[in-house]
């Protein structure tokens, strides 16, 4: 049997200190690192237990922003009224992603850090060749069946989407992800693959998610979160948008909105395009319409998910009719 | 044989034959009291982990074991090399094919996934980490991928599968209306809740196997041939089943490894199969094609049907799917004609899944019914009803019953069909397209025979004791329901014990014959005691009413007494303490009087060879379902939701309309995962199942299930089985398919011919 040490660490600096040796995870819920362990794709030399850290689980409302702890659950974060209040996309899209008994267990920071549903990447014994969990050794999905993959930030040695549902609200919404030692954009926070889809985020060896902080905005009150696929719960998306508005004093003409996608790219991706297309105008269906076809903009397909290219503006435009409709009963 | 009267259904509330009760083990279930085979505590335990091919076609050159012998915990390797000694054993049937070795881990493989090496270790996980280190090298031959493959050909024609009468291709030619369609189905897998595995423990030349099984004697039996030993040495232990769904009638591979690992170590040996190498270690339901070509009149009277039927199955057996086994005995039709073809391609074989052959038969054909009123612009229900077909057409004979017409009236007016409107797309909230439709489904009654015990004790409990099952259908409950009707005595005085190779013979619990043919051996056995008491009270010496001049005595609610009435009023307890009795046991089976030899009876409860299929008889018996569904389909995401259900059953007399409701049910919910969710993903350059797990193979959630109305429209067949009823476990999902892609065609005038219909075919 594989031996692995086992660290239940009590405080955050022995926690840091545990991850800077090579081997180490963190374990936090479990729920993605027990399973890639069973399947292979995780061994880990030495577990470091943060889940009875304390002082990590907090959710508080400031008035300029909302903060989340890294061990806050999925569940308390989703039920939490003042985000309920504040940033309805983030509530939703919690509630909308994995089952209620993953989200009691699983924790916000694991969640961000939650890897690829590629069934090739899942699949170590079977399938050798995966940059992303061995560099350089090449990439199985390429000629294999990609339905589920990205057609949004692929590069040729990986398209494996990235699967988070929360991550689509917070790359909207301007999150930023506290390391402790230094703050980074969410937008930021992930890496495209290039060719070094091994390398997701910019976490250093003994860095680690301390928490998370979203600005308000009125565009985040105003929010959705839409998530489209074939089973009703307790599915990745086929695709998924987050999507806030603000309008102006006018009632018509857009001031801000936030367009993040989910399901369909490699990182948790915001759809500037759409927005720039956006801001300024008046919201009519037509409008809409077009801005939402540029959310595909450099999009690169396969043969089993070119479904995702014409499901990817429907998505965001309904998600845009759902927010304009909500404040005036009808389209402005 | 005395036949109770048979009530009318639902009415009996005091828990005798047609009560709904709840499931008796239901709570040891749900408070984790119930024991499943890989819970028993056995000391002295070793754990086996398999390893499987990762090539779908070639042979094994060589097994590197170096690195998992070393491995800390391990105890042995078994792979190719090893011979385990096991020779075939005889099929279902119990024809033994010529003597030869049979090698659970062979050199050849045949699919990607199959079993070639396994780890044995002092813990689970120690031999799990060490079946990573098993190093296989392989000469790899071409593989067929699928059915799909154009190396797979047209596949082999199963004569024996060919059905027809009249001349079909004529009729459908000179038909003024036609429609010619192919529909599809891919690899569907059972997903039972409780994934495969046992333990086996020797006992010297004693074999015990906890194993989760449909069938305990068919499963000894197939052990005890592999190791060539007696039948009667080898048990199997299953009280409980997580779930079987035709997966769980037979031994496997893995099992002749366990069993033979426990051998060679002389220790008892557990294998648990995990979750993905269960998609693996059995098959599940085959891909199939089918081409269906209707001819009908103007007026749609149906003048010809043509099925042409393609299944996928294994490199190594010939396991038919059989697409043709609806279509010919759902309607009226004077011309018809249907051939099916196996096509071998690199998968394990393909096994038995819910309502095998009848339902992608009937989701062929209740496809097509539906494309031929579209066709003749005619209310799909009206022509159903147009056609509907009096007697049995393939075999000539009568129904025995058939309301399946009832169902089709009375389904429609619970679920409002009068409402719809016949063009496609003319429904619809706002966005939301709404769509309607109809599946009629069929399921064969097979009766066969089987064996059971009653035993009085003195403390009065009445205890039923069958080797049947009980993998949640709910035998255990209508067993003790049966008793005690027959007896005469309050359901709470009978217990029930099941599941163990060493109790009186059953038939398996498959093809939904269980529940009648083992409710027949109960009821027999159960009358026999209670005319064995009677004889008793009557004539011991002891007994009180011996000298009461009564010459019958009634026995009721637990109570004997004199018919007429008056003089003593004895409890079970009181009479068998009277009788200075410990125990009464009376062994009744429902094997004909002429066939009860040893011989007779071993054949009968460990293999198919005595069972009789619809039409042995003078009649032709089955069951019925008419399904009308009402799907939500949102117009631009193609995201279908399943709103409304309403299906009407004929299925007999319902002995515990509770439990009944609850396997319809069941059987509908997996039908609506059928439609539009289950599909196993197979990768096209090595056949591997790349979905199998429960978060990618999808099969419905709460959420995807809307509120569903069953309803009864049966009544008593008492050619069918002792008790008037006919099998209920099967016929719920079949004809569910097709009435959800009739809808989803109603909705979007979209006819997706493919299944599951999954949004991007709608979009
Ligand atoms: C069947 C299934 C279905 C699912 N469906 C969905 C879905 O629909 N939508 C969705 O969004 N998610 C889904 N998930 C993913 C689920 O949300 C994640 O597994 C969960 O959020 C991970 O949280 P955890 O606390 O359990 O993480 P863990 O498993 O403990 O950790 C996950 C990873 O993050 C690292 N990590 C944990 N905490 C930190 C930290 N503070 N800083 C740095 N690194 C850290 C760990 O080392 C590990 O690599 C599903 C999961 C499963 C198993
Ligand atoms: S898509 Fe990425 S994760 Fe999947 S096999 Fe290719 S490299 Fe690996």
């Amino acid at each position: 049997m594989r031996d692995f040490s086992y660290l239940r660490a009590s405080t955050l600096d022995e926690a840091r200190q545990a991850v800077l040796q090579a081997g180490a995870s963190i374990l936090a819920g479990g729920t993605t690192l027990i399973d890639l362990a069973k399947c292979g794709v995780a061994e880990p030399e030495t577990v470091v237990d943060i889940s009875h850290l304390e002082g990590l689980s907090g959710i508080e409302v400031t008035p300029q922003s909302v903060t989340i702890g890294a061990l806050s659950r999925m569940s308390d974060v989703a039920d939490h009224s003042g985000i309920q209040a504040e940033m309805p996309a983030v509530s939703e899209s919690l509630l909308l992603a994995a089952s209620a008994q993953l989200r009691n267990m699983a924790t916000i920071g694991g969640n961000v850090m939650q890897r690829t549903r590629c069934p090739y990447f899942r699949d170590p014994g079977t399938f050798p060749a995966c940059n992303k969990r061995n560099p350089g050794s090449g990439c199985s999905a390429l000629g294999g069946i990609t339905r589920n993959h990205a057609v949004l930030g692929t590069s040729e040695h990986c398209l494996a989407s990235n699967p988070g549902d929360l991550a689509v609200a917070l790359v909207a919404f301007d999150a930023v992800v506290d390391l402790g030692s230094r703050r980074v954009p969410f937008d930021e926070f992930f890496l495209l693959p290039g060719d070094t889809p091994d390398r997701e985020t910019v976490l250093q060896p003994g860095e680690m998610i301390i928490g998370l902080s979203i600005p308000k905005s009125a565009a985040a009150k105003n929010s959705t979160y839409l998530k489209v696929r074939d089973r009703q719960s307790y599915e990745f998306a086929a695709a998924s948008a987050a999507v806030g508005l603000e309008l102006e004093d006018d009632g018509r003409t857009v001031r801000d909105i936030r367009v993040g996608l989910g399901g369909v790219a490699t990182k948790p991706w915001r759809a500037r395009a759409v927005e720039q297309a956006l801001i300024g105008k008046v919201l009519d269906d037509a409008t809409i319409k077009a801005a939402s076809l540029l959310a595909m903009e450099g999009a690169v397909a396969q043969s089993d998910n070119t479904y995702k290219i014409d499901l990817v503006p429907r998505v965001v435009a309904r998600a845009i009719e759902t927010v304009s409709t909500d404040k005036s009963g009808g389209l402005a | 044989m005395t036949i109770m009267p048979p009530r009318k259904h639902g009415d009996a509330s005091d828990g005798m034959v047609g009560g709904r009760l709840t499931r008796f083990e239901g709570s040891l279930k749900l408070t984790g009291a119930a024991t499943y085979a890989l819970e028993y505590p056995i000391d002295n335990l070793a754990h086996a982990a398999l390893v499987q091919s990762t090539i779908a076609a070639g042979r094994v050159v060589s097994v590197d074991v170096t690195r998992a012998l070393a491995s800390p915990g391990v105890l042995m390797v078994l792979t190719p090399e090893d011979d385990l000694g096991l020779r075939v054993s005889a099929d279902w049937q119990g024809n033994r094919p010529e003597d030869k070795p049979y090698h659970p881990l062979p050199r050849e493989v045949q699919f990607n996934g199959q079993s070639i090496a396994a780890v044995i270790a002092e813990s689970r996980e120690q031999a799990t980490e060490a079946a990573k280190l098993v190093v296989v090298t392989y000469e790899e031959t071409s593989p067929v991928m699928s059915i799909d493959d154009p190396a797979a050909g047209e596949g082999k024609l199963m004569d024996n599968l060919t059905i027809g009468w009249g001349d079909a291709e004529a009729a459908l030619a000179a038909s003024p209306v036609r429609i010619e369609s192919e529909y599809s189905t891919p690899r569907e897998y059972h997903c039972a809740m409780e994934p495969h595995g046992l333990t086996a423990k020797w006992d010297g030349d004693e074999l015990t196997i906890w194993e989760p099984s449909q069938w305990s004697h068919g499963m000894a039996r197939m052990y005890a041939e592999w190791f060539a030993m007696d039948y009667e040495k080898v048990r199997i232990i299953s009280p409980y089943i997580g779930g079987g769904f035709g997966s769980k009638g037979q031994p496997l591979a893995y099992g002749a490894v366990a069993v033979a690992a426990a051998r060679k170590l002389g220790r008892p040996v557990q294998l648990a199969v995990t979750r993905p190498q269960n998609f693996t270690s059995y098959g599940g339901r085959a891909a199939t094609r089918q081409t269906i070509a209707l001819g009908a009149s103007e007026d749609g009277v149906l003048q010809a049907i043509v099925h042409r039927g393609r299944t996928e199955t294994s490199v190594y057996m010939d396991y038919p799917e059989q697409t043709g086994a609806a279509t010919p005995i759902l309607y009226k039709v004077e011309n018809f004609s249907s051939q099916s073809r196996v096509v071998p391609v690199n998968t394990v074989t393909p096994g038995a899944l819910r309502g095998p052959g009848k339902n992608p038969s009937a989701y062929g054909i209740e496809s097509a019914m539906e494309e031929l009123a579209y066709k003749l612009d005619m209310d799909p229900l009206e022509l159903r009803l147009k056609n509907y077909a009096d007697h049995d057409y393939q075999s000539g004979k009568p129904w025995s019953t058939r309301m399946l017409r009832e169902a089709l009236t009375q389904g429609a007016a619970a679920f409002g069909w009068e409402k719809r409107s016949q063009q496609p797309r003319s429904m619809r909230d706002g966005k939301t397209l709404i769509g309607w439709g109809i599946g009629c489904g069929t399921f064969p009654v097979i009766r066969a025979p089987s064996e059971a015990m009653i035993r009085v004790l003195a403390n009065g409990r009445v205890e039923v004791v069958s080797g049947s099952i009980d993998m949640g259908q709910g035998t255990y409950t209508i067993l003790a329901q049966t008793a005690a009707e027959a007896l005469g005595v309050p359901v709470s005085q009978v217990d029930v014990l099941l599941g163990d190779s060493r109790m009186p013979g059953s038939s398996i619990a498959g093809g939904s014959m269980l529940a009648g043919s083992i409710t027949g051996a109960v009821h027999k056995a159960a009358i026999a005691a209670r005319d064995e008491l009677i004889g008793l009270a009557l004539n011991e010496t002891g007994s009180p009413f011996r000298d009461t001049g009564a010459n019958t005595l009634s026995l009721v609610g637990g109570r004997i007494e004199a018919s007429r009435g008056g003089g003593p009023s004895l409890s079970l307890q009181e009479l068998m303490q009277a009788l200075g009795r410990d125990e009464l046991e009376i062994r009744r089976n429902t094997l004909a009087e002429n066939a009860q030899t040893p011989d007779d009876q071993k054949q009968a409860w460990t293999t198919m060879s005595k069972v009789q299929g619809p039409t042995s008889g003078d009649l032709s018996m089955h069951s019925w379902a008419a399904h009308f569904v009402e799907v939500r389909i949102d117009e631009d995401f193609g995201t279908i939701r399943v709103s409304r259900m309403v299906s009407a059953f004929d299925c007999g007399r319902l002995y515990n309309p509770k439990l009944v409701e609850s396997q319809w049910k069941g059987g509908i919910i997996m039908g609506i995962g059928q439609a539009l969710l289950e599909e196993g993903v197979v990768d096209p350059r090595n056949g591997r199942t790349i979905n199998s797990n429960m978060a990618d193979y999808l099969v419905p959630t709460n959420a995807d299930i809307p509120d569903i109305e069953v309803i009864s429209v049966g009544v008593p067949d008492l050619d069918a089985s002792t008790l008037g009823g006919k099998g209920v476990g099967e016929v719920g999902i079949v004809g569910v398919a097709p009435a959800i892609a009739n809808a989803v065609f109603h909705a979007t005038g979209k006819r997706i011919r493919d299944l599951p219909i999954t949004l991007e075919k709608l979009m």
